[in-house]
């Protein structure tokens, strides 16, 4: 079959930008990203002040602000006895440290698994069956079994984390590895690549951009869990914060809270994505 | 008569569908020679097994009867001996143009100073200077099959197998390639052997040309081209051209007819 195709260098669009074109786009970017929580807090703060939410169910923007202020920076003038003040590094880094616990196992596990069964159907076929029958047990019902096996909150956490973490990252591992072009493995052998080396060659750098999209999903839930398990009763975390604001009643912490939560998550996978950008500079679409 | 570099003979393949077990019959009764510094294209409507032939040469898939010969031994896999060159581009996109080329020796434990001299050759050889820390996906179809052959002859292999190799080319960029190819054979000739479903490009760049039937398939002709090198792309007007090109035609004619039981007008 012969088709025509024109010959255009996947590049050609790029034009060199100048640095003032590159500044408007960048503002123009941040402003569209920031269009949207503007108008849902300005909806919020109006449904606030017309008395529509009651300010106990859902405190002001403002508030929620001042609120967020204090816990990230601490407040002179607040009172001795608050004890959420200036507390957001202490909560974030123990919690931080207990996701990048749970999630780099799950990495090392999935990848390492996936690759496997992605390489071998009769593997895949042994193991499978377990993995799909486990895989949709959801993480809160694994919480009472993991308070037995590993006591209550660090720990019981980072076992979560990491089920959560594990079976995104395997999945997207597997069907990397099989989905693989034949092409890449017949180029590989002709050009004398032995079946040893066809693995560290073809099989993992071809999976790459599979494997990057397995994490991001698994960081995610490594999140999710993280609150979880930290809910059961931990001395400090992000997720501790939230159960203890919810005992004092208090929904602006509460909020801040979640917020906060949100965009940490945001951050780590800014610095996944990122953390692959050089491994996968080859891949067209992936990073524009 | 010498051996030859590649001899087939009486090569069947037959296909089991993955689902039901039903035996397709690809190939029956294939024989055909490649000497050295000769290209051999083996030309023949899509479908007719012409492509399994060379993937049975290249050792990717393994014959159901007949034999293979590589000087005389029979081929029992893939190997740096016989390179390959894709239809559809199978440059490895996570590498560099220049890490491309250079993945054959490398990967074979060649020292570094021998290859990255052969490679500084072959770069300058497929006109891809200041493409080097380029990816494939940033180049065009045409520079990229030249890449994927100059990654292939770095192996410096016995025998080049090119599948269609410009079939996804536009007209223009191909009659370029084919002019670059035989300026390429011109000064370093080898054995080849060179799949297309193209008259004009097989004859243009064959030394002998095999016509091949559609399922199974068979060889139907064999038609030496005796066109002296060097040829250029004037050669495609010339009279013996013509002439060798009406006997291809007339053969693939005959045959298609029978293939398709057409009534008789």
């Amino acid at each position: 079959m012969q088709v025509a195709s024109p010959e255009v260098p996947g590049r050609a669009a790029a034009l060199p930008a100048s640095i003032t074109t590159k500044v408007l786009r960048f503002l123009g970017r941040v402003a569209r990203a920031l269009a949207l929580p503007a108008m849902v807090i300005a909806a919020w703060q109006a449904a606030v002040a017309s008395g529509a939410l009651p300010p106990r169910m859902m405190p002001s923007p403002l508030a929620v602000a001042t609120t967020a202020y204090d816990f990230v920076l601490g407040n002179a003038d607040s009172p001795g006895a608050y004890a959420f003040s200036g507390s957001f590094a202490k909560h974030a880094w123990v919690s931080t440290l207990r996701v990048l616990h749970g999630f780099s196992l799950a990495v090392v596990a999935g990848v390492s698994l996936g690759l496997m069964l992605g390489m071998s159907r009769t593997l895949e076929r042994f193991v499978d069956p377990v993995l799909q029958v486990v895989r949709p047990i959801p993480i809160t019902a694994w919480l009472p079994l993991s308070i037995i096996w590993f006591g209550l909150g660090h720990r019981a956490t980072i076992f979560l984390i990491f089920l959560g973490a594990f079976f995104p990252i395997l999945i997207s591992t597997t069907t990397g590895v099989k989905m693989v072009d034949r092409r890449f493995v017949e180029a590989a052998q002709m050009l004398g690549t032995s079946a040893r080396q066809l693995f560290y060659r073809v099989y993992l750098p071809a999976s790459l951009p599979s494997i990057l999209a397995g994490m991001r999903v698994g960081l995610g839930f490594a999140w999710v869990c993280l609150v979880v398990g930290e809910m059961t009763g931990v001395g400090a975390g992000l997720g501790s914060a939230i159960a203890d604001a919810r005992e004092l009643f208090r929904v602006d912490l509460i909020i801040v809270g979640m917020l906060l939560i949100g965009l940490i998550g945001y951050a780590s996978d800014m610095l996944v994505v990122y953390g692959f950008r050089r491994a996968l500079r080859w891949s067209p679409g992936l990073f524009r | 008569m010498a051996r030859s570099k590649v001899a087939v003979r009486g090569l069947t393949k037959v296909f089991a569908e993955p689902g039901s077990g039903k035996q397709t019959e690809a190939l029956r009764d294939v024989s055909i020679t490649i000497e050295a510094h000769e290209i051999v294209c083996l030309l023949g409507p899509s479908g007719c097994g012409k492509s399994t032939v060379l993937r049975v040469v290249a050792g990717f898939e393994q014959a159901s009867g007949g034999e293979v010969l590589l000087d005389g031994r029979p081929i029992v896999g893939p190997g740096p001996d016989r390179g390959v060159v894709f239809q559809e581009q199978a440059l490895f996109p996570w590498r560099s143009i220049y890490e491309n080329i250079v993945y054959g020796p490398k990967i074979r434990g060649r020292p570094r100073a021998e290859y990255e001299e052969l490679a500084e050759r072959y770069i300058g050889i497929v006109g891809l200077r200041g493409f080097e820390n380029h990816y494939p996906h940033e180049l065009s179809g045409g520079m990229k099959q030249r890449v994927a052959i100059a990654r292939v002859l770095m192996n410096a292999p016995e025998v080049l197998l090119m599948d269609e190799p410009f079939g996804a080319l536009d007209a223009q960029t191909r009659a370029t390639m084919h002019e670059w190819l035989l300026d390429l054979w011109q000064t370093s000739p080898r054995a080849a052997l060179f799949i297309t479903h193209d008259v004009d490009e097989a004859i243009l760049l064959a030394d002998r040309v095999y016509v091949m039937t559609a399922r199974p398939g068979r060889i139907k002709l064999e038609l030496a081209v005796d066109i002296p090198r060097p040829r250029a792309l004037d050669v495609l007007t010339s009279d013996r051209f013509m002439a060798l090109k009406r006997e291809v035609l007339e053969c693939i004619r005959t045959e298609a007819r029978a293939a398709l039981e057409l009534p008789r007008a």
